[in-house]
């Protein structure tokens, strides 16, 4: 066995089998942010045999705080997350196989990137798109380990198709509006608390030491030093339309997508959540008035200016970014705010 | 009222009688929140008719998005 491997080798629950092992899997890892980074760069230290790096968005200095893998040479270039990652991992892994795509993640790709992997780490910053994740992980019968944080407040959950709930049987619902590393803030230490829960969860998965994984559904806040760990087994619903008797996948049908649309001549794109809703307005207001920008209301529609953009949120939910073109970078934009 | 909410002890206002007032006490959305009371998950569709007692041990666990 390789010397850099040892410690992990004299940990009994890998060992040298164990160690075989996590060199023949593969994890995607959707997002390059701060969870994804801290979660490749201890999985490529691991010695997993391949990863996979998902990201569409580009390093920004703000990153820096959290995001293990950068450095102020990538945000000065406005590297896109995914090539620089694979760029750092290969210089602390070279055994390590990285694929990495810059990439809006659709249905369509989570359907693709799903193929030949044994696990799927959620590092993502909405929940559309952990519904869509969780849809597939269920479809092909892939674990899935969610993982949040904002502020000082972090938690993690692992999916197991056919043992555990899945997220919609947690929550039926996709949550909108919720607080975003962007709107509240977030600190690294808690990135790194939530890093820690779903790499250890996806050793066990890789090495295949199924008894050992948490079960529970775990959170905590390191600045108000709370930790609460709940059993949720019995939330698993048979009735569930992603992993009951009868899956119907609803969150891989048109129907249930956020939809998105480049405004022709407008330099804007429409993005409109699947179902009407009646967006709060005045939290609204209120998170956007705490953020750097002009911020707008009148009883229709708040707007806010930032930079070169502006955002126009309507009360039936649609957002119109003006200033921008491509769909992947405005979603970007409106999950920072939106959550 | 004295309650155990994540392991702390919290002095309740006698205003906030069930599980949903205790959520909007807590600026939580019952769309994101799962709540374990005396160690037993309070579905969302319940939490208007689940009264809060003296001594009730609380977990309130938050859905967020950010990564």
């Amino acid at each position: 066995m390789q010397e850099r491997y040892s410690r992990q080798v004299l940990f009994d629950s890998i060992g040298e089998k164990g160690q075989e092992k996590l060199g023949q899997k593969h994890v995607c890892i959707i997002g390059a942010g701060a969870l994804g980074t801290g979660n490749a760069e201890i999985l490529a230290r691991a010695g997993v045999g391949r990863l996979t790096i998902v990201d569409r968005d580009y390093v920004e200095e703000s990153n820096l705080q959290r995001q293990q893998l950068y450095t102020e040479k990538d945000a000065k270039a406005r590297m896109p997350k995914a090539i620089a990652a694979k760029d750092r991992l290969n210089q602390v892994n070279s055994s390590v196989t990285i694929h990495a795509e810059i990439q809006d993640v659709t249905v369509e790709e989570m359907e693709r990137l799903a193929q030949g992997v044994d696990l799927i780490i959620d590092a993502t910053d909405n929940f559309d798109i952990r519904f869509i994740i969780n849809d597939v992980a269920q479809k092909f019968n892939i674990p899935w380990i969610y993982g949040g944080c904002v502020s000082s407040y972090g938690l993690s959950f692992t999916v197991i198709p056919g043992e555990t709930p899945c997220l919609n049987c947690l929550l039926q619902t996709v949550p909108l509006g919720g607080a975003t590393c962007d709107t509240i803030g977030v600190i690294a230490p808690v990135v790194q608390m939530v890093v820690s829960y779903q790499t250890a969860e996806a050793l066990k998965i890789l090495v295949e030491d199924w008894s050992s994984l948490r079960k529970k559904l775990v959170s905590f806040d390191l600045w108000d030093n709370e930790h609460v760990s709940i059993g949720v087994e019995r939330m698993k619903n048979s009735d569930c339309p992603s992993c009951g008797d009868h899956p119907t996948y609803p969150y891989l049908s048109y129907e249930q997508q956020t939809k998105t649309a480049v405004l022709c001549g407008r330099d804007a794109v429409q993005i409109r959540p699947p179902k009407k809703m009646a967006r709060d307005l005045d939290a609204l207001e209120r998170i956007l008035e705490s953020q750097n920008g002009e911020v707008n209301r009148n009883p229709f529609l708040v707007s806010f200016a930032n930079g070169d953009h502006r955002m126009v949120f309507f009360k039936d939910g649609r957002v119109l970014i003006h200033g921008v073109n491509d769909i992947s970078e405005a979603k970007s934009l409106y999950h920072k705010i939106v959550g | 009222m004295i309650v155990h909410i994540n392991g702390d002890q919290r002095e309740l206002s006698s205003q906030l009688q069930t599980v949903f007032d205790l959520v909007n006490d807590y600026n939580l959305s019952e769309k994101n929140v799962i709540v374990e009371l005396n160690g037993r998950i309070i579905e969302a569709s319940k939490h208007r008719d689940t009264p809060i007692q003296e001594g009730d041990r609380v977990e309130l666990v938050q859905f967020v998005g950010g990564g």
